[in-house]
């Protein structure tokens, strides 16, 4: 009755083969229901992780263990051999894993512990009663043979084609449900206080995704094991959020990294029977979460530290034109305004770096990066001129600059010798609408073309 | 009751062992416990309970590995492998803390979320790690997870005859109760105001991962002999129970110690004594015993449970009673004060129509309120109250009481009316429920700040 007929396989290779090409009907039965298991579990788990409730999953699955051990003794007693129906220590757990999250509730209202330790206190100690009710089945003539230590490490392989159904059926039941009260849900996650206000009954609601993340939980357990099924309502969603900051995409997201990783999970462990199917379902998910901790999209440390290289890039660029413009200002003549009358000038490297000084690998690394975008070109001795682009860009940081630093003046209190280091900050912020609303404000202070700086250039920019 | 002792009739020394043993690595665990949970980090505990199985195993490796290479001879490698599990598990810990705090920092993950994925994937590896080279090591999951406990007194250490977790318990919980000793200020001050702390210099991320190391080696030292359910539930749980009793952390780490050595004794004797019984009830003939780790972590839930509900200050039943009393106390003074005004408007008793009005008043308040009922019976009691049914009249103890809480009733309805704009209606309600709260200096100073007033702003006399 196994899912796995592994032991009729006569080599490896043959065995890789066919859990790879899903040949055997039991394979491909697991394989749906475990699939469609990381599909519910990234649903509810994306709720359930921006409600930042996701480790109370974990205490329900701890909590099902003396649930299961229970039912299993009282079917026995009452109808012999029907304790290892997967149902019936379905049932018992889903009881006792309620009572968990009841009792973890019931601490944090009643008392003054606060929620991480209620629930640790909670799953402590029903994983300890669970331990000691599983020695008692262990001891009973019928229990060594029930396998309901599966529960607690999952093992893939030991379940019935009926058992794959009910998970799957379960399973699609509760990503049919998520999608019918999406809307409810994400406004529960987003404004509790708000959804309350347009009338949702957002306790309804809460007891509603709590009973689906229980749920989800339990059918987990057999895949899983008790000790990892709260991943599979945890890294998903967590993943998904380094991608999107789209609930809809992010809910899909967390749904396909579920169903991705569960598939990848059982297919492992199908090829290579050593590996246990739970923990190669949460290590795939882990591989996907760290895929996704790198290269996410919105959140991702790659994308992040990209963008902001990007931005200091151009502030340096921007900083290193307005010195060269600055450098040049005082000997440009009275009619040479024009973005030609810059380039004809040779500007000297020393005296360059020491309009700003730069740390010297800086300065040249800003220097070279230039000459390769065809701002500055280059000189045969130690010097450059700037091109017509450079020039245009030199100009347009000075105008800037300066503006910020005319309005600094203009309209707040700030000291002259303090205007030159706010506008530092700003003017590469500004956006040309901003800049256009600058001008407009201060048409009364500013003469035509680039205004002259407010301060004495070098003093200015040493201290 | 002498079938429930017949298991313990045959105790013998190894039952104490164990739970010396028990006590010891619950104690253990409790020290660094009591920190976790003050700093809200009692899920660390848990997660970091979970990883060490990485470092076990990353232990079993290295020492396997070192034997094969002749670099140390197969029969030192039982205490290497010790030693290098205890440091596996201690690096595993914290570097699992640090990945967690470095996914909440780098990563924006909110912490609980990093906490889970960091432990479900670092538990992950460790368990696929057993299970593919389970033939080269003999290390059992199920031996981590439930432990031996029974069975760690027979593993002796050297020829003493004590047993070897003894030993490593009672040194790890030695090196604990030290640690607290010579570093409770610093550890009271970062757990209680990290930002405190770290003015007065102590630095808080040094504190933060020695508290994680600790703990971790903690858990592995008690791992080995008694798995790590216990560990789980002893960290938190009697820490937890303790916090519930007192205010103050000396006691409450004191305390702590206490409740995890109670609930070894009482998981040990519990698990020789109610499974049989409870098995045999609903039929089940063959159970002798259940598995102490369990049954000691389920004692400790049990004392937790109780404290929550008996404790002196912050248990349910206490609170509970104390909202009684009160409510109680109102009642009765509502009851008093009512007759005192009766009185007051009636100097003759003979007055028919006041007395009818009275009678029809008392009955009104004592069908509607089942604890008017109770006070004006306590009152009866205390002999403030004379009479019976509507025919209750005030005794001369009672009358002075009742006197009080009208002088009460009325002094704060005139500071009302001096110091606050409000409708004269208004006073009454207020005055209605601070008269149970004002006390004799209270109403002194009341009384000052009015100039000793004769009447209240509704013009009745207030009584001296």
């Amino acid at each position: 009755m196994s899912a796995f007929s592994l032991l009729a396989a006569d080599s490896l290779w043959e065995l890789f083969s066919r859990a790879i090409s899903l040949r055997d009907y039991n394979t491909r039965v697991v394989l749906g229901g475990t699939t469609m298991l990381g599909i519910s579990g990234g649903l509810v788990g994306t709720f359930l992780v921006l409600r930042k409730r996701a480790l109370a999953a974990d205490v329900v699955s701890h909590a099902a263990l003396p649930g299961i051990a229970v039912a299993f003794l009282l079917a026995e007693r009452l109808v012999p051999g029907s304790g290892r129906s997967t149902s019936v220590l379905l049932c018992g757990a889903f009881v006792t894993g309620l009572l968990g999250m009841a009792m973890t509730l019931a601490i944090r209202r009643w008392t003054r512990i606060k929620e991480d330790a209620a629930l640790a206190i909670v799953l402590g100690l029903f994983f300890g009663l669970g331990m000691a009710l599983f020695t008692v089945v262990q001891r009973t003539k019928t229990g060594n043979a029930a396998g309901l230590s599966h529960f607690i490490f999952g093992k893939a392989a030991s379940m019935v084609a009926a058992d794959v159904w009910l998970i799957g059926v379960v399973s699609v039941v509760i990503a049919l449900l998520c999608c019918g009260v999406f809307k409810e849900l994400s406004l529960l996650c987003f404004d509790e206080e708000f959804a309350a206000a347009r009338g949702y009954r957002t306790v309804l609601l809460d007891w509603l995704l709590t009973l689906m993340a229980v749920t989800v939980t339990l059918i987990g357990l057999q895949s899983v094991g008790l000790l990892l099924v709260v991943a599979l309502l945890l890294i998903p969603p967590t993943a998904a959020r380094f991608w999107t900051n789209d609930l809809k995409v992010m809910s899909w997201l967390a749904a396909a990294i579920g169903g991705v990783s569960c598939a990848g999970g059982v297919v492992l462990s199908a090829a290579f029977p050593r590996l246990a199917a739970g923990a190669v379902i949460v290590l795939t998910g882990a591989g996907l979460f760290i895929v996704s901790l790198v290269f996410g999209k919105e959140r991702g440390l790659w994308p992040r530290w990209q963008s902001q290289r990007q931005f200091e890039q151009r502030i340096g660029r921007s900083d290193l034109l307005r010195a060269c413009y600055e450098l040049l200002e005082p000997i440009l003549g009275p009619d040479e305004t024009t973005q030609e009358s810059l380039t004809k000038y040779e500007i000297d490297d020393l005296e360059l770096s020491a309009m700003r000084q730069w740390p010297a690998g800086r300065f040249h690394g800003l220097v070279s990066s230039a000459v390769r975008e065809s701002l500055l070109a280059a000189n045969s001795q130690s010097g450059f001129r700037l091109t017509l682009r450079g020039a245009a860009e030199a100009r347009d940081a000075v105008r800037r600059h300066r503006l910020w630093e005319i309005y600094l003046l203009t309209q707040t209190d700030l000291d002259p010798r303090l205007v030159d280091r706010g506008a530092d900050g700003i003017e590469h912020v500004l956006d040309p609408q901003q800049l256009a609303d600058l001008e407009r404000q201060l048409v009364t202070h500013l003469p035509q073309g680039i205004p002259p700086s407010p301060h004495p250039i070098a003093s200015a920019t040493i201290n | 009751m002498k079938s429930v002792l017949t298991p313990l009739q045959s105790w013998a020394s190894l039952d104490t062992w164990i739970i010396v043993i028990g006590a010891l690595a619950a104690m253990a665990c409790a020290l660094p416990g009591c920190f976790l949970l003050l700093r809200r980090q009692s899920l660390m505990g848990d997660a970091i309970s979970h990883t060490s199985l990485l470092g076990i195993v990353a232990a079993f490796f290295v020492s396997h590995w070192l034997v094969e290479t002749n670099v140390i001879s197969p029969a030192t490698e039982l205490s290497v492998r010790h030693v290098a599990m205890c440091l596996g598990a201690v690096i595993v810990g914290v570097l699992s803390a640090w990945m967690t705090e470095s996914l909440q920092k780098f990563g924006n993950v909110e912490s609980s979320a990093a906490l889970g994925v960091v432990f479900t994937s670092l538990f992950a590896l460790g368990l696929l790690l057993i299970r593919a080279v389970a033939d080269d090591v003999h290390i059992d999951p199920d031996c981590v997870l439930y432990g031996a406990i029974e069975m760690a007194p027979l593993e002796t250490f050297g020829t003493s005859g004590i047993p070897r977790a003894v030993v490593v318990n009672g040194v790890v919980l030695t090196i604990n109760l030290l640690l607290t000793v010579v570093l409770f200020k610093e550890l009271r001050l970062s757990a209680f105001d990290p930002a405190l702390a770290t003015t007065q210099g102590i630095p808080a991320h040094v504190m933060h991962y020695g508290l994680m190391g600790v703990t971790a080696m903690t858990l592995v030292a008690a791992f080995e002999s008694v798995g790590s359910i216990l560990v789980i539930a002893m960290l938190i749980i009697p820490p937890a129970t303790a916090y519930l009793l007192t205010d103050r952390l000396p006691r409450m780490i004191g305390l702590s110690l206490l409740i995890g050595a109670l609930s070894s004794v009482i998981g040990h004797v519990s698990a020789l004594t109610l499974p049989p019984l409870i098995a045999r009830s609903v039929g089940i003939p063959d159970v002798h015993d259940a598995s102490t780790a369990g049954m000691m972590a389920a004692a400790a839930g049990f004392l937790f449970v109780t404290a929550m509900l008996l404790g002196p200050k912050y248990g349910l039943v206490s609170r509970i009673w104390h909202r009684l009393l009160l409510k109680l106390r109102i009642a009765g003074e509502d009851v008093l004060g009512g007759l005192y005004r009766f009185e007051e408007s009636a100097p003759a008793p003979a007055d028919l129509s006041l007395a009818t009005e009275r009678a029809a008043w008392l009955r009104s308040l004592t069908t509607q309120s089942w604890l008017a009922r109770l006070a004006t019976w306590v009152l009866l009691r205390r002999r403030w109250l004379i009479g019976s049914g509507s025919e209750v009249r005030l005794t001369d103890t009672g009358r002075e009481a009742a006197r009080t809480l009208v002088r009460s009733h009325r002094l704060w309805e005139s500071f009302l009316a001096k110091h606050f704009v409000l409708g004269t209606g208004r006073f009454h309600e207020s005055a209605e429920q601070v008269e149970h709260f004002l006390d004799r200096d209270l109403l002194a100073e009341l009384d000052q700040d009015l100039d000793r007033p004769g009447v209240d702003p509704h013009g009745r006399a207030i009584p001296n």
